[in-house]
């Protein structure tokens, strides 16, 4: 595939740099990203891999939008409210950009479709912008099962922390977690709020990493987690080893099929993604 | 003796095992912190016979992004 005119300029702060250029241009347009959840996390990260020229965008949620998303959730506008949010991102990422392709999942990732998900296209790099624990688990889970690489992200009030997990090549998401806290150990998730900058700040560099693997270029936040505190204004790298004895990258995995945790009431209630 | 928590010195009496640790240092959230010492990640389960010596360097890390924090 070679760039057009219209693409040469529209990617040219890209194309300049030395580690991007027209080959890597290029590459981007041929990746796919599948991201999931469309909400704090996932919209800055759709926009700007839209942006991008990332060629085809899967987007998973079954969620519409409410006027409370709209504080953090950038790619939903007033108008939206109501709307599938995934109808929602499609349109701006349209209007954005025609150069990509965008794959529209309306529903909760569980045990039975998110092998299906990711496997529809074929996805290169998943990210994880859901705000509950069950999907988290799902999702590290179905990428290490079929070696997909992904990126991982929490954010809530003015903390944020993310990871990139690359098969083979370091710890992923249940070799620091083991499991899922309880359901209710969570009193209410209206309660705990976020500020809205948070999805922006983590999910551009979930969508940093993402294009850095794309591209093949840089140092990902494999074997580290990176946590940051807005209040503080500080971020910690924190290096991270695999857990040998971890239930499903470990030496001896205990877990051999996906498994649909317990969700919290109060998740269920506020389905809507960070 | 003298150990790091999440990057920052701190001063605890004795050695003692992560459980009293996380008691002593007023841990939030102990239930569900994850415990890292010198690069190793501990078991839950292991948290009432792992001991911290002195100059270990610890690191709690929580879950995040359901309203657990």
């Amino acid at each position: 595939m070679k760039l057009t005119d219209r693409q040469l300029e529209r990617y040219s702060r890209h194309i300049i740099l030395n580690e991007v250029g027209a080959k890597g241009q290029q590459k981007l347009l041929e990746s796919k990203v599948l991201i999931i959840g469309t909400g704090g996390l996932g919209a800055p990260v759709a926009m700007y891999l839209a942006a991008a020229g990332v060629g085809t965008i899967g987007l998973v949620d079954f969620d519409a939008v409410e006027l409370s998303n709209l504080q953090r959730q950038i790619i939903h506008f007033t108008n939206d409210v109501g709307k599938p949010k995934v109808i929602s991102a499609k349109e701006k990422i349209n209007q954005m950009n025609p150069d990509v392709e965008v794959v529209t999942y309306r529903e909760m990732v569980n045990s039975s479709n998110i092998v299906d998900i990711i496997k529809d296209k074929d996805y290169d790099f998943i990210i994880d912008g859901t705000d509950n624990f069950p999907a988290k688990f799902l999702i590290n889970d179905a990428c290490v099962m079929l070696k997909k690489p992904f990126s991982h992200a929490g954010i809530i009030r003015f903390d944020g922390q993310t990871m990139t997990y690359v098969p083979g090549k370091g710890p992923c998401f249940r070799c620091i977690f083991q499991s899922p806290p309880p359901p209710d150990a969570v009193p209410t998730c209206r309660q705990a709020g976020v500020l809205g900058v948070m999805g922006g700040i983590i999910g551009t560099i979930q969508a940093t990493e993402a294009l850095k693997y794309l591209l093949g270029i840089g140092e990902l936040l494999t074997g580290y987690i990176l946590i940051y505190n807005a209040l503080e204004m500080v971020f910690r790298k924190v290096k991270i080893n695999k857990r040998e004895s971890c239930e499903i990258c470990g030496e001896n995995p205990t877990i051999n099929e996906l498994i649909d945790y317990e969700q919290n009431q109060c998740d269920l209630k506020e389905k809507a993604s960070n | 003796m003298k150990i790091k928590a999440n990057g920052n010195e701190v001063q605890i009496e004795r050695e003692m095992t992560i459980f009293e640790l996380l008691d002593v240092l007023n841990v939030s959230m102990k239930e569900y912190v994850t415990v890292q010492i010198n690069g190793q990640i501990i078991p839950r389960s292991d948290y009432d016979k792992v001991t911290v010596k002195e100059n270990d360097e610890i690191e709690f890390l929580y879950f995040m992004g359901g309203g657990l924090l």
